[in-house]
């Protein structure tokens, strides 16, 4: 149980979750959410590292909260961005947003 | 009086929580990415957000636990909520998506997970020497005031920055329909 590499691979199956999702769903909300899986894992790695590894616990505790800062404002910006989206089109599917293709 | 049984030791009761919150966290995520409907989804995604504050728990930072649970869970699922009432119907099926493409997405990620798990593996992990073993909340906010003072100004730059973004994507949305 109190092993890095436990919860390593628990972060590295959501990150695989999350990255299949990003990549097969075509809905922007669905793949927003996956994001957040893979953010997620990512902090579970920052803070098992700070657990095991790191000289200073403290310093690992703050780079997860800058992470979880920084993914308050990316939900942010995509759910306006979204929204903005299904006003012009009726439609969040991404396979129909189709306006900036070259 | 007797002694426990060796399933009620508190290391025991404590593996046992463990894995029931692995268990929750990542049932939570497989909800979270591969039900059909998109409520389902974000509903998963609480569930496993939920689980990996208990990780957190685990990972002795109660702190960013809370965080965890507000933030996420606060914050974030609720505005997703919110977007999904605002945006997409119930119903509206997903369409079918071309065969080529998800055997390619699998494959993707199947590689991803792979690479990764022999990473994890094969790395020899060597703790670094130990500076300090402080934990409480106090060094943090400390931490924050100091040595990570201008990160920290620009977090909250980029907060406020996503914000009034946010606000004028949004509403010029609304301007540009009502005209129309």
């Amino acid at each position: 149980m109190n092993q890095l590499e436990v919860y390593l691979f628990i972060a590295l199956i959501m990150f695989g979750m999350g990255l299949w999702g990003v990549l097969q769903r075509r809905s922007l909300i669905a793949m927003l959410i996956s994001v957040e899986l893979m953010l997620n894992a990512a902090n579970i790695n920052f803070l098992a590292f700070n657990r095991f590894l790191a000289p200073e616990p403290a310093v690992g505790q703050i780079i997860a909260l800058f992470v979880m800062g920084t993914a308050a404002a990316e939900a942010a910006i995509g759910l306006s961005i979204i929204l903005a989206v299904y006003r012009r089109n009726q439609n969040i599917d991404i396979e129909r947003v189709t306006d900036l293709k070259g | 009086m007797t002694p426990l049984p060796e399933i009620l030791k508190p290391e025991w009761i404590a593996q046992g929580v463990f894995w029931i919150i692995v268990g929750v966290t990542l049932a939570g995520a497989v909800f979270a990415v591969f039900l059909k409907r998109i409520i389902h989804n974000i509903l998963g995604l609480i569930v496993s957000l939920f689980g990996v504050a208990g990780l957190f728990i685990y990972l002795n930072s109660e702190f960013l636990a809370l965080m965890e649970i507000l933030i996420y869970v606060g914050a974030i699922c609720i505005s997703i909520v919110f977007a999904i009432m605002l945006s997409e119907p119930m119903f509206k099926e997903e369409a079918k998506r071309n065969i080529f493409k998800s055997v390619f997405t699998g494959i993707v990620a199947v590689l991803v997970f792979w690479s990764f798990s022999t990473m994890i593996t094969k790395t020899p992990w060597e703790a670094a020497a130990v500076k300090s073993d402080d934990w409480s909340v106090r060094t943090i906010g400390n931490l924050l005031l100091t040595r990570y003072d201008l990160i920290f100004e620009l977090i909250s730059l980029v907060l406020l920055v996503a914000i009034m973004g946010a606000i004028i994507i949004a509403g010029q949305g609304r301007k540009q329909r009502s005209s129309q």
